[in-house]
This record gives C-alpha cells, structure tokens and sequence, in this order.
C-alpha cells in the first residue's frame, strides 16, 4: 500500500472520488495524535514504516502482541479503509506522522464529527479525506459497522453523501479541499505563482515594521557580538 | 466536571462582515491575519505571511526533502530559527552526546539543513539551546504583532507577546520554506474574559486547567482566544506564556493577549536593538495591537480568578481536571454516554477509582519541565517551596529547566543548589519526559506529577500515569510523595 513516499498511491484507484471500504469504529472521543502515532516512531527523518507505529499501545500488548479484541486486529475488519470517530479525533500534537500513518495502513478517509484543527489540515494536504457528520450520524454508523455483515460504507466525494447500512447522510467540504481531494492541488506550486504579490507584500511589511526584517540572522549577530563563541552539537 | 457559578456564555451579536461597512471594529486577531495577508484565496483562506517560523529535529526533515526534491530553495531564510529539542538527552553531563541513532540523525540531518539553507540553528551543544518556546521569547525574537508558525501545536505560547502563533504540520513547514507563507483557513473569534484576583496557591497554569475543565478539550475549537481582564493584565509575561502555551489543549487555533507595558517592556529588554533602532515607530504600531471597543466576538466566556484553586488532572486528557481538594469523579454521573465512556476508559487507564481524594494519590515520579512551565519563575517558586525540605524516598524528582539560559540564570540565583539539595536531579534543557521522546520516560505504571501540558495515554511512556499540575504542587508532591494540596504543606514536611 505504500511507495517511496509512504503515501498511499492513490493513481491506481480507478475513481478517486469514491471510497468504499470496511469501516472500522474508533468511538473514544479526543482521540490524540499521541496514540494515532506514538513517540518512537517519530524518529525517522523520512515518511516510511509508520504504518507500523499507527495506534500502537491500542493495537498491541505490552509485550508488543496483536491485541485479538482490537476492532483492526478481527478479521472481519482487516482491509479497512474507513475509520468512523469519536469527537476532536486527532487533537494535540501537531505531528503529521500521524496522517502519514494512517493511510500507509491503508485508510482512506475518516467519518467523526469533529477533528483536531492541525490534524484537519494535515489530512487534507495529504488527500487523507475528512468527513464530518453531526454526532448522531456518527453514531449510527459506528452502530452499523459493529456488524460486521454491514461494515461497509461508501463515501463519494461527488454527490458529497455517506452511506452505511441505515444511514445516508451529507456532508460539506470547503470547495479548496475539495479540489485538493480530487486533484492532489500541488499548493506551493500555487502559492509559488503569487510570488510578485508575496514579494510585493514583503517589501511593503518591512518598510514599515524594520523591527522584522531578518529577525533569526540578526538575533543570532546581536547574540555573537555579546557572547563568545559557542560549541556546536554532535555530529 | 461543575463550573463556577459566575461561568457564562454569551453567543456575540451578529458579526459584522468586513466588507459591510458599518461596523469597522475589529479584533486583534483581524487585525494580525489583516496585517499580514499577501492575497485573499478564497472565502476562507487567505496566503498569510510569517514573520518567523521555528523548526525543530523531528517534524521538518520530511519538509526539507520535499523541498529538495521539488528542487526549491528556502524562500527567505533570515526568518527561520531551528533548535534541538524533542530528541535531546538531559543528563546533567556539560558536553551532550544524541546515543539514540535515529535521534542523532535527526539532529546531524537539521545541522547540515541548516548550514545549507543558512538557517540559524541553536545545536545539541549550544549554551542557549533549550525548548523551542522558551528559546523564542527569550532571546528577543517574539514581539507583539508577529504571525509565528512552528511544527509544533504549542506554539500558541507566543500570544502572550500579541503575536499570532499557531502549530502546523510537516507539509505546512515545506510551504513556509518555500514561500515564507501560509495557505490560512480564517478561524473565529473568541473572548475568554478573566477578571478578579487569583487566589494565593494558584497559578497561571491552574487557571488555564480550570479554564479547559469548563469549557473542554474541544471547548475552543475553530476559535482564536482573546484573554481579556484584570486577573491576565496582574500577570508576569512567563505566566502569560503558561496560559496561551495550553489554550491549544481545549482545541484553540491561537490565544491572543493585547500587548500592554508589561509585554513592551519585556520585549525591549530582550531585543535591545528595537529600542535602539526604532522605538518610536514600534510603540506606534504595538499601540494598536487591540481589540477595538465593540468589536464583535463569535463567542465570549466570563471567568473569576477568585473562584480558581490549585487544579490536578484524574483523567487521560486535560479536561478531565479537578481542584486538588476534589475527588475522582463517578463517570455514571455524567449525562452523555460518550463522556461516561470516556471517563470509564480514563479511569481503567489511570487506575484511580471513582470518589477518591485527589489529595494523597501517591506520586513516584516528579517532573517540572515543558514549553509551560520550565521558565525562571517556575524554578523560583519550586526553589520556594523545596527550600530546607527533601524529596521523599519515595519519589524520583526531575528538573528538567526550559533553556541553557534558564538553567544557568537558576544556577546563579542559587535555585539549582537548593533543588539539588532537597533531592531534585538538575538536568540539561530539552523537552524530555513531556513527550519522551528521548531516554526520560515513565515505566508502565509509574504515576507522575507533572507540569507538562498532555496527560493523554501513554504521553509520557507507555502504562505511565501523568497527573497535570502547577510548578507549585509539583513540588509539594515531590516533598509529601504523594498529591498535596500546596497551600497545606505542612511545617512537619522537611
């Protein structure tokens, strides 16, 4: 499921505007980005091999065991690529580690209803879609996916709809994070053509606020100039 | 948990749009995203321009190889700071060695990332590395007025100064690198509004906690907090930082303080050169840095300092707060079902059964640290109360200090010999046990009082217990071995 990248490839998926798939319920409300993706698994300077570290403690023992009772752990919710929430899913650190993870792991889309505002803007830029659904909706729909004879649910992005077994719900997506879910938007290559307007902006902002201008470098001099020279880390 | 009775919310009236005319008042959180807005995207994003933005080992590696992969150089690299902290090692040792592999590639990857962009970077071994968020202010480089990203979510810390500061993700850190800019979804307004006087025992840091308990970990999702009130302008700017530094723990996008003397004062002390250069201009332009009077704010709350008590987390997030005079609560109390749930699951985790005090819920662990509270202040008012007592046997009790400044100023001040004295270990700055990422960490069930920010499961070592309290407790916690209420430490404690 994972290229060089980490990330999952989403060109081999004939229509990148559906996603249906076994949906797996992870109902416990604030659920961190700590426990999406734990600590020491952040210490890779690429993406790779985080769909190992993806909800770690809750999917393993302490003796690092397959925990049976987990919901990804059964068998009848191996594969799946819906993860329906509890409320603020993704809230605390900012870690996009956590993004990365989940859609090595093969999950495609997230259904709760609400999220954490960093983890939001995470998922959108890796194409991770974000489904919000009033509580209610929500619920029924973890209702229906704890059998697994109804664990599928079905996402399209074009009709903006979810279904399960008994709920068939609207959902809203900004018409920019539409766009980057459909069209992988390539942002900075965007932001890169206002390159006139940002310089333009620059010159203008620190003409009048000098006070800003080359702030880290100018520190760094006014720190050189009163101390002496410090040793720098290992290397 | 109950709120005090004086807690209210208030639905503002209809906001005025900017473009409406008629009501020109505007928040001081319009007027940063106004300030520093290159072009308007869309009906809910602009391009914001960032003043400065800080890197640390672990959430810019990824940004740097899709930069170089792209084949763009960084935009404008004056404004980039970078710091070693998450992976850092705090072993009281004067030259620090990363033995973890992966962490020392992480740190020699952003030396030699920096060296190539010419980025300023505080290394392992630099006298005034420290935690990102007590570096920043410290050395000058937060002043009112600012827009300040960070791959890391508490970043919201820099509010204190009248900055907009707000964590973003490794995808979001190449974007800056690239262009010096955000693509910025608008986030709403919100007024916290605090008035009265903190009573004596309670600190910023018990405000914020009681703060979150009322309104949730997702009380102030999608908004900007505004604090506002007698009881924020009595305190110092660290115990501002304390109280913006969790803002993003009940979900806010950013907590805002308007800059004051106070504020100003600290900044041209910390930046000479401003003074020297261009004070006039800067006063100037800081003196506007406020909400207008009747500005309109999407959502307003109203606190009593006087009603704030020292606060203790029972629970597995920060909402899960009572005062230390409290007890762990009956989660069949609660009316939602998904709250009782949540408390049942945070209690197996915590092992703490309903209706027990807070008060005399043994300790093993004692760790005062963090981008809230590892600053001067905190390391005088633990000094205070350890002074002359020791550690219980019980108990291992860490100091882990925010910077090499902090940490050689409390060694001046005498504050590391009393410290050590009562039993403390006195370690070198990182982030240490508040995420454990390095080599400090909590063993499965190891219960700890903490001054970190996150009690959330596993945050401090997997099966390790953290209850979140002030500088204060911590301490009194270290001395008793056991959750004490500070303000009835006993003369019997030495």
């Amino acid at each position: 499921m994972s290229d060089t990248t980490g990330i999952a490839d989403i060109s081999d998926i004939s229509d990148t505007s559906r996603i249906e798939g076994i949906a797996a319920s992870l109902p416990t409300p604030n659920l961190d980005t700590d426990q999406i993706m734990p600590k020491q698994f952040l210490r890779g300077i690429d993406k790779t091999g985080l769909d190992q570290g993806l909800l770690y403690d809750l999917r393993h023992d302490a003796d690092h065991r397959l925990r049976p009772d987990f919901v990804l752990n059964q068998p009848a919710y191996q594969g799946a690529s819906i993860i329906v929430a509890g409320s603020n899913f993704g809230c605390g650190s900012s870690r996009e580690h956590a993004v990365w993870g989940l859609q090595q792991f093969g999950i495609r889309a997230v259904i709760a209803p609400s999220f954490g505002e960093i983890f939001y803007s995470n998922a959108m830029n890796n194409r991770l879609l974000l489904v919000m659904l009033p509580e209610t909706d929500v619920q029924r729909i973890i209702e229906d996916v704890s059998d697994p004879l109804a664990s599928k649910v079905l996402i399209d992005v074009n009709s903006m709809t979810v279904r399960s077994r008994s709920v068939e719900a609207a959902f809203s997506l900004s018409a920019r994070h539409r766009r980057m879910f459909l069209e992988g938007l390539d942002v900075i290559g965007a932001t890169l053509s206002l390159q006139d307007e940002i310089n333009a902006f620059q010159q203008q902002h620190w003409q009048r606020r000098p006070w800003l201008h080359d702030i880290a470098h100018a520190t760094r001099a006014r720190i050189n100039a009163s101390s002496p020279a410090t040793p720098s880390g290992n290397r | 948990m109950k709120c005090a009775k004086v807690f209210a919310q208030l639905e503002a009236r209809e906001r005025t749009s900017a473009q409406g005319g008629g009501n020109m008042a505007r928040t001081l959180y319009q007027k940063l995203v106004e300030s520093h807005t290159v072009a308007r995207l869309d009906e809910q994003n602009v391009l914001l321009y960032a003043d400065l933005h800080i890197m640390n080992e672990y959430t810019s590696p990824q940004a740097f190889a899709g930069l170089h992969e792209a084949g763009r150089p960084v935009a404008v690299p004056g404004q980039h700071l970078s710091v070693v902290d998450h992976i850092i090692p705090t072993h009281p040792v004067s030259f620090r060695i990363i033995q973890d592999p992966s962490s020392a590639l992480q740190a020699s990857n952003l030396a030699k990332n920096c060296s190539e962009h010419g980025i300023v970077l505080f290394d392992t071994n630099d006298a005034l590395q420290g935690i990102e968020h007590v570096i920043a202010p410290e050395l000058g480089m937060i002043r009112p007025g600012m827009v300040v990203l960070c791959g890391d979510s508490h970043t919201t810390t820099y509010g204190a100064f009248g900055a907009l500061g707000f964590g973003i993700g490794t995808s979001e850190v190449e974007h800056v690198l690239a262009t010096q800019t955000l693509v910025y979804r608008l986030a709403r307004d919100m007024r916290i509004r605090v008035d009265g006087v903190l009573p004596p025992g309670s600190s910023a840091k018990d405000l914020i906690m009681y703060i979150i308990g009322c309104i949730g970990a997702q009380g102030a999702r999608g908004y900007v907090v505004e604090f506002q009130g007698s009881a924020i302008g009595a305190l110092s700017m660290e115990a501002r930082m304390t109280l913006c530094n969790m803002a993003v723990e009940a979900g806010a996008r950013g907590a805002l303080i308007a800059p004051d003397d106070a504020a100003i004062r600290y900044v041209m002390e910390h930046a000479p050169e401003i003074a020297a250069q261009y004070k006039d201009a800067a006063l100037a332009d800081w003196s506007t840095l406020q909400s207008d009077s009747g500005a309109a704010f999407d959502v307003e709350h109203v606190f009593d300092a006087n009603e704030v008590a020292p606060y203790v987390t029972w629970g597995t997030s920060p909402d899960q707060a009572v005062p230390v005079t409290g007890k762990v609560p009956v989660p069949a109390s609660a009316q939602d079902p998904v709250v009782r749930a949540a408390s049942e699951q945070a209690l197996r985790y915590t092992g703490l059964q309903s209706g027990t005090n807070m008060e005399g819920i043994a300790v093993q662990r004692v760790f005062i640290g963090s981008c809230t509270n590892a600053r001067i202040e905190d390391l005088r008012i633990v000094a205070g109360i350890v002074k002359g007592r020791k550690v219980a046997p019980s108990v291992r009790a860490m100091v882990v200090p925010g910077s090499g400044a902090v940490r050689r100023q409390a060694e001046q001040e005498g504050i590391a010999r009393i410290l050590m004295d009562s039993g403390f270990e006195w370690r070198q700055p990182g982030c240490s046990m508040c995420l454990a990422m390095n080599d400090d960490f909590l063993l499965p069930g190891e219960r700890c009082a903490s001054t970190t920010n996150r009690n959330f499961e596993g945050r401090q070592g997997r099966g390790g217990i953290t209850h979140l309290m002030s500088p204060a407790m911590a301490a009194a916690a270290a001395i008793t071995g056991y959750i004490t209420d500070v303000r009835k430490l006993g003369e019997n404690h030495v």
